[in-house]
């Protein structure tokens, strides 16, 4: 059975030509079979491998389907890696994969393209189990390019509005520059190691590369670069909110629960090149941290509902980062797999939303919309507690575990605890101030419709509900994988440490409570000095992160480009093809078409050469 | 019996060669240019049979047996091409066929 695993990503990939190829003309109905139930047999294939996997007891399976290309030593095939890392990917993607298309196949039903956003939602799938499953980091990369053009794709779905393609390509660009540092990452790896096969590639460097090595440390800080890119972290991670422009599945697929999460399982997936390079590992705690914490900053700012989930999940990502920093792989892992369950929820909630109220983005023109809208009040509270670390909910129980393992590091370790701490905090204050403001207090009764949630909708978001406060205890079978090195589950700190990190998500909930529900302290207060309202301006606009990099780079691109406008560099190339052809003009001169002309040339030509010949 | 030294034969060859050259060149009359580079042949081929002469190889004249058949054939082809040329164009001036130019 294992074999056949070669399965998951041929489904989708199927699923993806006959809908490209027959080019939206089938009824609607079918293509809603074809998109959702490739995806959902990808999933049964991958429940009944995992079963067998794990019911196997071995640490990992590889499965050749056919070499790639061979020149010479290098070789990369299309072969597929099974252990339990890629195990919680590949479920991950095909459960939550399902459940999103089939929330689609209901969500999108107005929508003219819909075959084309299911064409290209499958190929985006089968991209991502390459990724997932790659053996080799070739393989690893097509899947890495693949789902990065999908998410163009996907983020400029409605290509009739401007400003959706502008968001697209800010997206493709930014994290075009950190596939560009994974690419010269994956070339120095391949000139050092001889090998791109992961686990070949990991042995040789533990076995060549002393720890904290130059080698090591520029290897894996090409790598992490890739990874920030495609993560959303510090300091590329600018595109990820305006990435909302697509659907809302999309967001929800891509932009939540699966592709920026690639970055966190690169680096898990390389772990032993970031513990031979201790310094690069802290790097990636501390960018998660600032990112965790600027993104919480942020989220408690924006008014788009979209733009607070997308800003909580670059928070979130800083969390798993922060887990692999500190050597918590397991633990970020897990915070990957909740987070998809709790953050899909939320975004297919916040769907539900949007496609009630008209396409309704404000959450301040919204309110008091918990009977209008009871499927999805219910999944923004379920979803907003399993977020906010609620005890007992998934998310409680994953970010415990990436906290307690910061705090059990020697050195910076209680920064970086106080720090996910505070984020926490945060946390608990954004996601309930969404609440609290889009489904309490008066309601704005200018939307009077009806909740649209068939059963296809409400379907996805029940069991989503239910992975949201269940997650938590699943166990993930990835103990194989990091085996050494790992932060032991066995955690020794003290009750009142634990007490903190329980109690301090609440008094963020508390605090909204105070701030949107009850009204016991007022927003106008809080925002009446010059420097409150600056700053909440500066947090607002995410840092000025985007204006920065305006500056930065885009000006100066665009004036290179405005004084380049004359294409100076054509000019050589343009005085090259005057020169040819003022040649060709004399040359053309002597063919007279007088045949004892060319003769006498000939025979002149002849001379010359005859007597340079006796002559030197 | 005293040979005939090298050097008159190749003089010899070289003024034929350059006389037909010269023809070749100089006349309009395609006939005559035709004529000229029998000449021409002529002379390598004469060249050759010093130079086999010389050595006491045979190799020389089997060239020249060579160059005989060539010039026999080229005879063939050029008078040929001289009927068709008088057929289309009326006249045997090489100078009018000149439309070939860039």
């Amino acid at each position: 059975m294992l074999d056949l695993i070669w399965l998951l990503p041929t489904f989708p990939l199927l699923g993806f030509l006959s809908l490209v190829l027959t080019g939206g003309s089938l009824p609607k109905k079918i293509v809603a079979v074809i998109g959702a139930g490739s995806i959902g047999l990808s999933f049964l294939v991958a429940a009944i491998i995992a079963a067998q996997f794990l019911a196997n007891g071995e640490a990992h399976f590889i499965k050749e389907v056919w070499v790639w290309m061979s020149v010479g030593s290098f070789s990369p095939g299309f072969t597929f890696y099974l252990d339990g890392l890629s195990l919680v990917m590949m479920l991950v993607i095909t459960g939550i994969g399902f459940l999103i298309h089939l929330y689609s196949a209901g969500f999108m039903l107005d929508d003219p393209s819909y075959s084309r956003f299911f064409s290209y939602m499958n190929l985006f799938v089968a991209s991502m189990l390459m990724l997932v499953l790659a053996d080799n980091l070739v393989l690893l990369y097509l899947g890495w390019e693949g789902v990065g053009l999908c998410s163009y794709l996907l983020i400029g779905f409605w290509y009739e509005n401007p400003a959706n393609g502008y968001a697209a390509r800010k997206a493709f660009v930014t994290t075009r520059v950190g596939d560009t540092s994974m690419a010269i990452g994956l070339f120095l790896l391949f000139a050092q190691l001889g090998t791109l096969n992961i686990q070949d590639m990991l042995h040789a460097a533990e076995a060549q590369w002393a720890i904290g090595s130059g080698l090591a440390v520029a290897a894996s800080l090409l790598l992490l670069g890739g990874a920030v890119g495609k993560s959303a972290q510090l300091p590329l991670q600018t595109w990820l909110p305006d990435a909302m422009a697509g659907p809302t599945p999309i967001s929800a697929l891509i932009h939540a629960a699966t592709m920026v999460t690639a970055g966190v399982y690169l680096i898990a997936r390389t772990h032993v090149l970031f513990e031979l390079a201790p310094n690069v590992q802290l790097l990636v705690a501390w960018i998660g941290l600032v990112t965790l914490l600027m993104a919480g900053f942020t989220a408690m700012t924006q008014h788009d509902i979209k733009r607070i989930l997308a800003y909580s999940t670059v928070s979130q990502i800083g969390y798993m980062f922060l887990g692999l920093g500190v050597g918590a792989y397991s633990a970020s892992i897990f915070h990957l797999m909740t987070h998809a369950f709790f953050k899909a929820l939320l975004f297919l909630a916040a769907g539900t939303v949007i496609l009630s109220l008209h396409h309704e983005h404000d959450i301040f023109r919204m309110g008091g919309k918990r009977k209008q809208l009871p499927v999805a009040f219910a999944s923004f509270l379920i979803g907003s507690l399993a977020l906010a670390a609620f005890p007992g909910t998934s998310g409680f129980f994953s970010k415990d575990e990436i906290l307690l393992a910061a705090l059990e590091m020697e050195g910076p370790g209680l920064i970086l605890w106080i720090g996910g701490v505070i984020g926490a905090f945060f946390t608990g204050i954004y996601s309930f101030r969404l609440v609290f403001v889009v489904f309490f207090g008066e309601s704005k009764a200018h939307h009077e419709d009806k909740e649209v949630a068939g059963f296809s909708m409400a379907g996805p978001l029940i069991l989503l509900m239910i992975l949201s406060v269940f997650g938590g205890l699943i166990t993930i079978p990835v103990q194989e994988v990091f085996n050494h090195g790992d932060v032991h589950e066995e955690h020794h700190v003290s009750a009142f440490m634990h007490g903190i990190m329980i109690a301090v998500p609440l008094l963020g909930i508390g605090v909204s409570y105070l701030f949107y529900m009850s009204r016991a302290l007022s927003i106008e207060n809080l925002m009446a000095s010059s420097m409150a309202k600056s700053l909440h301006k500066f947090w607002f606009s995410g840092w000025g992160m985007d204006r920065l990099y305006q500056i930065l780079f885009v000006n100066p691109f665009l004036f290179l480009a405005r004084v380049n406008r004359a294409d100076l560099v054509d000019r050589f190339y343009e005085l090259l093809v005057q020169l040819t052809r003022i040649a060709h003009k004399m040359v053309a001169q002597t063919q007279t078409g007088q045949l004892r002309w060319y003769a006498l040339s000939i025979a002149a030509g002849l001379i010359v050469i005859v007597s340079l010949g006796v002559l030197l | 019996m005293q040979s005939i030294p090298i050097e008159h034969g190749l003089i010899l060859a070289g003024i034929l060669f350059s006389l037909g050259l010269i023809g070749v060149l100089t006349r309009r009359n395609v006939v005559f240019v035709l004529m000229s580079l029998e000449i021409m042949l002529n002379a390598s081929g004469l060249a050759f049979i010093v130079a086999a002469s010389r050595w006491g190889h045979a190799e020389g004249q089997i060239m020249f047996l060579m160059i005989l058949t060539l010039a026999a054939a080229e005879v063939a082809v050029g008078l040929g091409l001289i009927i068709q040329m008088y057929r289309r164009f009326n006249t045997v001036d090489i100078n009018v066929l000149s439309k070939m130019k860039g």
